[in-house]
């Protein structure tokens, strides 16, 4: 049973402000992820929960206890780095004793855990090995069997995949998940690959420049991004932005510029209705545009050029020119589509973003 | 290695590497035949007609067992043992703890502090003598080990330091990071993760500062005065030319087996030793 509670926590290295009035609220056997660009600040909250970086202001409470000021090794909790930091000179079984026998735990006890927990992870016959005779993957297991045995209260993760080469990644992605389903140990996880966040996450973190830009379920950031930010981190392709100019007619309003018209569904309308006469930013993914079918409104589809085509195999990816800007749309695999060829667009109004060109927020 | 004809690795691999061993063992080699040439080779002239300067055919102990009998050879070997240990010992723990503070700790001018203490590595000994000798006068230490043993970590801690920092700087930080969150204090964490894994460069910096003392020449001079205080190179280069006579035998011989010691560290070490110099912990 383990909350995480950060009340306004900050960060201020001599000349940067790295962590600025972070606010979370993480629930018992919740596994969140902090995501963003590298410099975020995502992993020096992390280490700030770790206690590995002081506290400038705020506070951290990990079930109602504040540990601001405790040691690392007082919080209960565990951590696996991006490097492993298995400790070389050690056997595989000793990395993972280490942290038993530095709390005195009697010998049957270390043996028996580490065990468990070599069993869990499929890495009991490693056990007598020195960290440099294992490949990268059995490394991350013996980070994480070392984690694991002392049943912290609290994991942290800091990018610990990001040393694995791709397949293993998705693999030890799995993995995580599971082991995470299994334990229950709430977990806290720095990340700036977008997938394994929104794979892993209960609720992810997105931070930029040190601020949290928005906390949600991983689909909920998705599909409801609370700025343009978080719109064009997530997904991949990411999303297509375009400047566009709010217009009322007739009663409807209408956003448009050189290469597109566009009439906004009747559920923005009442949002853009301040924005008439002003520039706005649209925002639509790939996935929400198709090749224009005669049954589409023609008010919602737009001409554009093929400029490139990248055929996936699932779908394939058109990167178009709308008058002077481009976007990527992905279609169906079946489209036939070549290089220069002008064909036409539709986007599907449910999955429209419109975001303020100052402040950059969701409309 | 050199790739292509053979030719090209004769060139630029095979006859370098031999003319650099032979210059490079050339001096060790005339100290062996100067020590078994007997005295009547030693000092023919040049234009003999059986002048024979690189080798010898009538090879002799006789200058060795003099330096062992009519010198105190012995006891200077032992003094050169017992001062360049214990130097080393002191300048190693100190070298050590400061080394870490200073690659690990965050604390106010720990970069210029670690600066400084290179500088006063830099001061010359020849300069520094002179103040040093007025101090161990002052605390009655002249003519005795403590004069060495006390004065020869003036140099080789800020060496040690800084050669420590270094390699502490090689090892990652989430090693000692992890060890905490595991239940280490800092203490603990260095002694039972830092220090292990530094063990090639700890080696390596006691090679040095144990060599540097053995060697050790011009504070040995000018701090002790009776032959039976002696160390190697000042016994040695003091006892063994009197006025304008070089012992030239005994002198080489002196040379060589004062050299052996320092030989059997290196030999021994080499491995780690070669280790700290070209590459540090593998993550």
């Amino acid at each position: 049973m383990a909350q995480v509670i950060i009340r306004s926590l900050n960060k201020r290295f001599d000349e940067v402000h790295a962590v600025k009035d972070v606010n979370l609220d993480i629930r018992d056997k919740e596994f969140v992820v902090l995501v963003g660009p590298s410099g975020c600040g995502k992993t020096t909250t992390l280490r700030m929960v770790a206690g590995l970086e002081s506290i400038t202001s705020g506070r951290i409470l990990i079930d109602d206890r504040v540990i601001n000021n405790l040691p690392p090794m007082d919080r209960d909790i565990a951590m696996v780095f991006q490097n492993y930091a298995l400790y070389p000179h050690m056997s595989v079984y000793d990395n993972m004793a280490f942290g038993l026998r530095m709390r005195k735990f009697d010998r049957d006890d270390i043996a028996r855990r580490v065990q468990e927990a070599a069993e869990i992870l499929g890495i009991h016959e490693l056990l007598r090995r020195k960290p440099r005779q294992l490949s990268g993957g059995q490394r991350q297991r013996v980070a994480l069997g070392r984690a694991i045995v002392r049943h912290p209260q609290v994991f942290l993760f800091d990018e610990p995949l990001s040393n694995l080469d791709a397949k293993l990644r998705v693999q030890m992605r799995v993995e995580l998940k599971k082991l995470h389903d299994r334990l229950g140990t709430t977990a806290i996880y720095v990340t700036h690959d977008q997938v394994e966040a929104m794979t892993l996450g209960d609720r992810v973190v997105v931070m930029k420049d040190g601020f949290v830009q928005q906390v949600g379920e991983p689909l909920e950031l998705y599909n409801e991004p609370a700025n343009r930010f978080v719109a064009g981190f997530l997904g991949s392709p990411s999303m297509n932005f375009a400047t566009v100019k709010v217009s009322q007619d007739n009663g409807a309003i209408w956003a448009a510029n050189a290469g597109m018209q566009i009439k906004a569904p009747p559920e923005c309308s009442a949002r853009l209705g301040r924005y008439v006469g002003q520039e706005v930013t649209l925002g639509i993914r790939p996935e929400d545009l198709h090749v224009a079918s005669p049954a589409d409104p023609p008010e919602l589809g737009f001409d554009v050029v093929v400029e490139v085509v990248e055929r996936l195999g699932s779908e394939i990816l058109l990167d178009v020119a709308v008058g002077s800007a481009t976007m990527v749309a992905s279609v169906e695999p079946s489209i036939r589509a070549n290089i220069h060829d002008r064909i036409r667009l539709a986007l599907n109004p449910e999955r429209l973003h419109f975001f303020d060109m100052q402040s950059e927020a969701a409309i | 290695m050199i790739e292509g004809a053979s030719w090209r690795r004769w060139v630029f691999f095979y006859i370098p590497l031999t003319a650099f061993i032979v210059a490079l063992l050339f001096p060790f080699y005339w100290m062996l035949v100067t020590t078994v040439r007997p005295d009547g080779e030693l000092y023919r002239p040049w234009n003999a007609p059986n002048y024979t300067p690189f080798w010898t055919m009538h090879p002799t102990l006789e200058h060795i067992k003099d330096l062992l009998t009519e010198t105190l050879f012995g006891t200077w070997m032992f003094n050169t043992m017992v001062i360049s240990i214990a130097a080393t010992a002191i300048s190693l723990f100190c070298g050590l703890l400061a080394g870490y503070a200073l690659s690990r700790l965050k604390f106010p001018f720990a970069g210029s502090l670690g600066t400084m203490i290179f500088i006063t590595y830099l001061v010359p000994q020849t300069l520094l003598f002179i103040p040093l000798a007025d101090i161990i006068r002052n605390f009655r230490l002249g003519d005795s080990p403590w004069a060495l043993i006390l004065t020869y970590p003036t140099f080789l801690i800020p060496f040690c330091t800084w050669l420590m920092m270094g390699y502490f700087k090689s090892i990652p930080k989430e090693l000692e990071e992890c060890a905490r969150i595991d239940g280490a204090t800092r203490w603990r964490a260095m002694v039972y993760i830092i220090f292990p894994i530094a063990v090639p460069g700890i080696l390596s910096a006691g090679i040095f500062a144990f060599t540097l003392s053995w060697n050790e020449f011009i504070y040995a001079l000018v701090f002790l005065s009776s032959p039976d205080q002696k160390t190697v190179p000042v016994g040695v280069t003091s006892e063994l030319v009197r006025g304008d006579v070089f012992y030239w035998g005994e002198l080489m011989a002196g040379a060589l087996l004062g050299s052996i010691p320092v030989a059997f560290v290196y030999s021994f070490f080499v491995e780690h030793y070669v280790a700290s110099l070209t590459g540090s912990v593998k993550g």
